[in-house]
């Protein structure tokens, strides 16, 4: 007989969850899903996760595991009990999200033009010169509309106090948001009920207004313009997102071997000869953008596209040169830039960071690295980080020994106890520790999609959400306006 | 559309084609085998030669015993013509162009993968009774073909789709023809004489053409029989009928009137139907089937040659050196 599955014996512990309160009682907005999981019969739980993971596998959303068998395949993990988030609190995400996109991008251009916020002594010329994103060769480039980052993911996360914090800002080629569109699909097939009963905002108009977007962005001249999807190709980790979104946004999608620059534009190689492209929405770092420009030895870009791009004849999004937003360390800037160029108080905070570059705040880190998290300045995905708390004496002296070698690649921030929300371990739910990142397009307005993808640690007690790390996802529901109501 | 993928999805399809062709060998075979009581007259390496495979086989000193050759054909993950390294590469093609095909399409290519895989884990049943197998790959390919038929625009990604799978179709049903015929058949002079009923009504089974060929000649009749699998012009299955529809393809992707030609894939598919359409089963015999059969695949290679020239050629296919 399999088990009947509740959350009777479901443990909230010291940290906020996002499906119950403090005394374990559903929240308001989880109410109807509670009781509609308390109310399936026994295995039907376990019945609907393996439904799913199959779907998963038959979708072809795989990646091939190494040092098993020949060609294993497995699917990201994934956890069918949503994160539901009320509709006045993601309205509050949601200002806050504009707000700091905005003042992204008025940093970046910034940087790139007269550099007024170095020159006025609010961010140090030297952090943003050293930052790795950071291209010279982008000086004095003018993106339509002076928008550099189209396409953001930013990663949030709670605290104890059930508090959002930004944890970081993705500006260069954020990958995750196919996941959103599959989760979502998979959940209408695994709780089409409950969807039917409450008001959940719908993510499904994420490639239009990609697609919208790039026309947006696209050179004057172009009437009808042709987009395409830059991807380094089918062995890029993110290559089932690069299909994905070319084939929802009815784009093409083409390799750095298809396209040509010719006749002053970027044109892409067909069995009729050569076609113009307009818009590029490139999912290849600028390092491997242009051979000519960047780095030499790159197969993956287009020789002589940073000339067609200065002379405006061809859109990219996210504009080369963006990513100097995304180091860790200009991070640290971010409220200071909300501050500066819009005048306003940051709507949602940064986790509080220590910029090991300044003396006293790297004698702190170092004294206490063991409550700490500390990140190099330019990984990601969870590479080139020390979590304090779960690591070895031995690897903390390692990471000192770093962080003193070289102070400006590293930012730490205290242990923040991730908020919690169920998941499906064996025959019972357990809590494991969560985040979320929501998308957001820029083109001629600001749009944020509902949601975003929420990340889980799947090991017991782990703080480290990353793909790469053995994480994996929920779909993330935003309940509409009404839902509380009849919820 | 762009080169690289229009060469993914024209051998996608060739690879998904194969696949079920060689399915379709297997399932004659068996049929055979079981109308020919006591394993008399079992003969399995036919097969490998209408691959044009015998060589590597050999070399390989395996034994040519039923169980090796269907398991050489169906599941050797190291022999690149078998089964599953077809759809091996019909998927590896399919993932660089699923932004083109329809979702359904990619789905369907993706389990029937998984499905062959599988069946190789544990392939001692399908060594028993290969029916139920070799009838799964049909149908899962059938059912590929509807989707492309009536999900995609039929435009050129269908046209590239479409050329793949008809040059892969006329060439598979060739060889079939040739390897009855090399089994039961060494003299040219003897065709008409005395072939066994069964093994020509089998053989027509597994290209699902025998009732097709009976409401259009009646009575089995091995000359009738050549002339419906190379000569007939309604039968989807046919050399004429496929290469014909894919001349057809060729024109609709470039836009050339029929009857002229404007580049060496056109003028070479051109030719071809040509004479063919205008040939009977009777000259086919005074020339020799076998040696008919072998000019025709020449002549096909030549035209997938030319079709590359003028298509495909700056950008080879991602594992573009094993495709042939």
């Amino acid at each position: 007989m399999p088990p009947k599955m509740n959350f009777d014996s479901y443990d909230v512990g010291p940290f906020f969850d996002e499906m119950f309160t403090p005394d374990g009682q559903p929240r308001p907005g989880c109410r109807m899903l509670h009781d509609k999981i308390a109310s399936l019969p026994a295995g039907e739980i376990l019945a609907r996760q393996a439904a799913a993971e199959q779907a998963f596998y038959d979708m072809g959303i795989t990646f091939t595991v190494y040092g098993h068998e020949e060609g294993t395949e497995k699917i990201f993990p994934f956890d069918i009990i949503p994160r539901i988030i009320e509709a006045a609190e993601w309205d509050a995400l949601e200002r806050g999200l504009i707000q700091r996109i905005r003042a992204l991008n008025l940093f970046i251009d910034d940087v790139y033009h007269k550099g007024r916020i170095m020159a006025d002594g609010v961010v140090p010329r030297a952090v943003v010169e050293s930052s790795s994103g950071y291209f010279k060769e982008c000086q004095g480039l003018n993106p339509p509309h002076g928008v550099w980052c189209h396409i953001t993911g930013s990663d949030l996360i709670r605290d104890e106090a059930g508090r959002f914090m930004v944890l970081e800002d993705n500006l260069r080629c954020p990958s995750g948001v196919s996941y959103v569109l599959a989760n979502r699909r998979i959940l209408k097939r695994t709780f089409p009920q409950v969807f039917e009963a409450i008001d959940i905002r719908p993510v499904d108009d994420y490639a239009p207004l990609l697609l919208d977007m790039l026309h947006a962005i696209a050179p004057q001249a172009a009437n009808r313009p042709t987009a395409a999807l830059l991807t380094p190709g089918v062995y890029n980790s993110a290559y089932f997102e690069h299909t994905f979104l070319a084939q929802q946004a009815g784009i093409e999608l083409v390799e750095g071997r298809d396209l040509v620059v010719a006749d002053g534009y970027v044109h892409m190689r067909t069995t009729k000869g050569l076609k113009r492209v307009d818009v590029l929405y490139r999912r290849v770092g600028e390092d491997f953008l242009d051979p000519q420009v960047f780095r030499p030895d790159s197969l993956l870009g287009v020789p002589g596209i940073m000339d067609v791009y200065k002379a405006g004849r061809v859109a990219m999004a996210n504009a080369p040169g963006t990513g100097v937003a995304d180091d860790k360390v200009v991070y640290a800037y971010v409220p200071r830039m909300i501050r500066y160029y819009l005048g306003e108080e940051p709507l949602i905070d940064n986790v509080e960071t220590f910029l090991c570059w300044e003396d006293k705040a790297r004698k702190h880190v170092l004294a206490n690295l063991d409550t700490m998290v500390v990140k190099a300045a330019a990984e990601s995905g969870g590479y080139g980080m020390l979590v304090g708390p779960a690591a070895t004496p031995e690897e903390r002296e390692a990471f000192a020994a770093k962080i003193e070698a070289d102070p400006r690649n590293y930012i730490a921030q205290p242990t923040v106890s991730l908020s919690r929300a169920p998941v499906i371990v064996d025959d019972h739910f357990e809590g494991r520790h969560v985040d979320l990142r929501p998308y957001i397009l820029y083109g001629d307005d600001i749009r944020v999609i509902p949601g975003g993808l929420t990340r889980v640690a799947l090991r017991r007690g782990s703080l480290v959400v990353n793909s790469s790390q053995g994480g994996g996802s929920k779909d993330t529901w935003v309940l509409g306006p009404g839902a509380a109501a009849r919820g | 559309m762009l080169s690289r993928v229009a060469d993914a999805i024209y051998w996608m399809s060739r690879y998904l084609e194969r696949a079920e062709n060689i399915a379709r060998f297997l399932d004659v075979n068996w049929h055979l085998t079981l109308d020919t009581p006591g394993g008399r007259g079992e003969q399995w390496m036919p097969l490998v030669s209408a691959m044009g495979d015998f060589d590597l086989f050999a070399a390989r000193g395996l034994p040519e015993d039923r169980e090796t050759i269907i398991r050489f054909l169906a599941f050797d993950p190291e022999y690149s013509n078998s089964i599953v390294s077809c759809l091996g590469r019909a998927r590896d093609n399919a993932r660089t162009i699923r932004e083109i095909i329809p979702t359904e399409m990619w789905e369907q290519i993706n389990t029937f993968y998984h499905l062959v895989r599988e069946a190789a884990k544990g392939c001692d049943a399908v060594l028993n009774n290969p029916y139920h197998f070799c009838d799964e790959v049909k149908r899962r390919d059938l059912t590929i073909s509807g989707i492309a038929g009536d999900a995609m625009s039929h435009d050129e990604a269908w046209d590239f789709f479409r050329l793949g799978r008809l040059l892969e179709r006329a060439d598979k049903t060739s060889r079939i023809l040739d390897v009855k015929y090399f089994i039961l058949l060494p003299h040219p002079t003897d065709v008409g004489s005395n072939l066994d009923y069964v093994q020509w009504a089998a053989l027509l089974k597994a290209i699902s053409a025998l009732e097709a060929y009976r409401r259009r000649h009646g009575r089995i009749q091995p000359e009738r029989i050549v002339e419906f699998l190379l000569l007939d012009h309604d039968f989807p299955r046919s050399v004429l009928w496929s290469l014909i529809r894919a001349q057809q393809c060729l024109h609709a992707i470039t836009g050339t009137p029929m009857g002229y030609f404007a580049n060496p894939a056109e003028k070479r598919i051109g030719q071809l139907c040509g004479d063919l359409a205008y040939m009977s089963v009777e000259d086919v015999v005074a020339k020799g089937l076998h040696e008919f059969t072998d000019n025709l695949q020449t002549r096909m290679n030549r035209v997938d040659e030319a079709v590359f020239a003028t298509f495909f050629s700056t950008f080879p296919a991602i594992d573009g050196a094993s495709q042939q």
